[in-house]
């Protein structure tokens, strides 16, 4: 993991100061609200229905076992005693009052955490693969270049006021957890002829114009990467809309230039920006690149892993589910559910928290990662431990084997909480994943992903489920519309509109159609939901989902 | 009249006097002060680099991020005379503003009041805490 230098700490602090300094100012008039309001925004600090939100960065969805402890201590203190993890690698808390805002930050910086650039039309907090460093197929840790950009993109004196948000997210392999291609850049590390480079995909993004990412450069020189990313930046900043901010994300202006167009211009402007880098002390890379380098596997006999998984089917079943294969073949990564059907996905509970730093700490290597998914991941876990972390995690309600099942949702804060909302999401989440528990369809159905957003800003990223619900309001009345085929992986695919929308008491029976559809429709148990769906097409599950409308015509 | 914000502080403005539009620039005549807008592009500004001195560029508001990348370019361009941001900026920017490649600040004696000199002043230390010069990034402080 990054170990924070004293350049970094004396940065926070600074930055801390300022917005302690910030909101004293507000308070004597100095700032106006428009004026405060980016200043609170680039510090992590949202208004919502009922209260302020702190919105915490977890940079690339890496923590220690002490900033998690830290975090419960904050719910605890300043909030409710608990926090909700998103689908952006952040933590959100609900309920602080600004003017505690200031103290909260500077307990954060006590455990090298803060909330900068986590909202605001600034270069948003860098999301990356949650099993980084862990998995087998990797080209290089993608944390590597992540912490780099973490840098670079922090206060960037040019970019604090871009047209609209900017989210960059990082893959160091093939296989895509990151949905890089629904970002406005995503990078992945590929090797040509034995050297590191990246590939640049720009302008994605979901919302209400959901893009895929289109390929800017097939390959990245590593030191080019800072002068061609701040020439993107560069061509956006100067260039992107600012009349409309529905139209001002960098996809619009992609698309409206071309992508080869939008090339040349960022190649124009590189011509010249390169010449504006020295190159980095390569010491200083060098040294980033080593605090990720991997941590001592030990030669443990994996006998008392091997007993349980014969002889526990419950055990086995959650082996099976949440824990994925590492690099190491005596480690296996785990992935914890935060999914417990009927409960609000993402959120934890404080004492969870504590729980879970505890066994980071004891089981992988001090290290824990947040999930893009909204679950936890203990990333380097020997198999010998493996019994005795699951029993922990049963007692702590922490253990449900759902990963990739259907009660295994994303679903954004919605009306609970969000004042963009048009329709409530967790309610639905909760009763989607209680009602296919309570039916035992789940283990048989297999993987499906279901993710469900409050508005068309689609921060549950329905639009890359395999079955997306989005809520509107039809009038006054909530209404959800459906999804069909949507696909987060590197094969990127928005999801195909079902049909008319279905009131909250319907979305149940819609969904029970539609996975009823898709177990008379598949080959067999291995052909999962996405492959059928990619196979048949939407025609049989619009016909199961609008039954009246087939028989009226 | 204006008021010139610089790392030493406050002052009264030593360049009062007419600008012009990039488009407006006289061909070759005697030193002169142009103005540049958000939307305006500053490589048209090339050829005339050598004989301005002093260039401001516009923000019609703090939130308008343009002026910062519009300095940044001029100074890769090879500008080295006096950069001024001129129109809304506020003093919780000053770190940017001088990041980007400018020298000074024009404010309104209105925004001068609410905001007065310790709290530009506050933000003088630019030059600490740079993320970016540490990866390499060059600043140009002229
Ligand atoms: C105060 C609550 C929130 C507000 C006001 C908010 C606002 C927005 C808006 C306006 C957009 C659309 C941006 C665009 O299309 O240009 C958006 C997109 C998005 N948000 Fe949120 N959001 C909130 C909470 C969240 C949470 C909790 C998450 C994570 C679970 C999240 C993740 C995302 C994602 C992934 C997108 C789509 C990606 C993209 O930017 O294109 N947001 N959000
Ligand atoms: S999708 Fe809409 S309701 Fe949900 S968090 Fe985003 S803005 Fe709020």
């Amino acid at each position: 993991m990054y170990q924070y230098t004293n350049f970094d700490r004396q940065f926070i602090a600074a930055r801390n100061t300022q917005f302690r300094q910030q909101v004293a100012r507000r308070i004597d008039g100095s700032l106006t609200e428009e004026e405060f309001r980016p200043l609170r925004l680039m510090n992590g600090v949202y208004l919502q229905l009922h209260a302020y939100m702190l919105r915490v960065a977890i940079p690339y969805g890496t923590l220690s076992s002490a900033q998690m402890r830290q975090l419960a201590i904050i719910a605890d203190k300043w909030d409710k005693g608990y926090g909700h993890f998103t689908t952006r690698q952040n933590i959100q808390f609900n309920w602080p009052r600004l003017i505690d805002v200031p103290d909260i930050l500077d307990a954060l910086a006590e455990v090298d955490l803060h909330a900068i650039q986590t909202s605001g039309n600034t270069i948003r907090n860098i999301t990356s693969d949650h099993f980084a460093g862990a998995t087998s197929d990797e080209v290089e840790d993608p944390r590597i270049i992540s912490e780099i950009i973490r840098q670079w993109s922090t206060d960037h004196p040019e970019f604090q006021f871009l047209p609209r948000k900017f989210k960059i997210a990082v893959t160091g392999c093939a296989t895509d957890r990151a949905v890089i291609k629904a970002h406005d850049i995503g990078l992945q590390a590929t090797r040509r002829d034995g050297v590191i480079g990246y590939q640049v995909f720009v302008g994605g993004g979901l919302g209400r114009t959901p893009v895929i990412g289109k390929l800017l450069c097939d390959f990245l020189p590593k030191q080019d990467l800072l002068p061609y990313l701040e020439s993107i930046l560069s061509v956006y900043n100067t260039s992107g809309r600012r009349d409309n901010k529905y139209k001002a994300r960098i996809k619009i202006l992609v698309n409206a230039l071309g992508i080869d167009n939008f090339r040349d211009q960022v190649e124009a402007r590189f011509s010249s920006i390169r010449k504006t880098f020295a190159s980095p002390d390569g010491s200083f890379i060098d040294n980033i690149t080593s605090q990720f380098s991997p941590p001592d596997f030990t030669d443990r006999s994996v006998s008392p892993f091997e007993e349980s998984y014969q002889t526990n089917p419950m055990f086995k079943q959650w082996v099976d589910r949440n824990t994925a294969q590492h690099k190491h073949e005596d480690y296996r990564i785990v992935t914890v559910s935060l999914k417990e059907p009927g409960q609000t996905p993402g959120d934890a509970t404080s004492e969870q928290m504590q729980v879970l730093a505890d066994l980071a700490e004891s089981f992988s290597f001090d290290e824990l990662r947040i999930s893009h998914e909204q679950n936890i991941v203990l990333p380097h876990v020997h198999k010998a431990d493996l019994p005795l972390l699951y029993n922990t995690l049963k007692k702590h309600r922490l253990a449900t084997a759902n990963i990739g099942l259907i009660s295994d949702i994303i679903a954004c804060p919605g009306m609970d909480y969000c004042s963009l909302a048009t329709a409530r999401s967790i309610p639905v989440a909760k009763e989607i994943s209680t009602h296919f528990d309570e039916n035992n369809m789940e283990q048989d159905t297999g993987e499906v992903k279901i993710k469900v957003s409050g508005c068309i800003n689609a921060c549950g990223h329905h639009h890359v489920a395999h079955i997306g619900v989005l809520g509107l309001n039809r009038a006054g009345v909530e209404n959800y519309q459906i999804t069909l085929g949507g696909d987060a992986t590197e094969n990127t695919a928005i999801g195909d509109r079902a049909g008319p929308g279905f009131s909250q008491s319907e979305v149940v029976p819609a969904i029970e159609r539609i996975l009823g559809t898709y177990h008379k429709l598949r080959h067999d148990a291995e052909e999962s939901f996405i492959n059928t769906y990619k196979r048949v097409g939407i025609t049989p599950f619009k016909s199961a989902l609008y039954p009246a409308a087939k028989q009226s015509r | 009249m204006s008021i010139i914000v610089t790392d030493n502080g406050f002052s009264i403005d030593d360049r009062e006097g007419s600008t012009c539009s990039p488009e407006a620039l006289p061909p070759s005549s005697e030193s002169q002060t142009v103005c540049l807008q958000s939307e305006d592009d500053p490589s048209v500004l090339a050829d005339s680099l050598d004989r301005l001195t002093l260039i401001k560029v516009n923000f019609s508001s703090f939130s308008d991020g343009r002026g910062f990348t519009i300095a940044r370019q001029l100074r890769s361009m090879g500008y080295k005379g006096r950069l001024r941001a001129t129109g809304y900026i506020i003093s919780d920017q000053y770190t940017m503003i001088r990041r980007s490649g400018f020298c000074e600040v024009e404010i309104s004696n209105e925004l001068a009041e609410r905001q007065p000199q310790h709290q530009w002043m506050f933000r003088a230390d630019w030059q600490q805490n740079d993320y970016q010069r540490r990866l390499g990034r060059i600043n140009f402080n002229y």
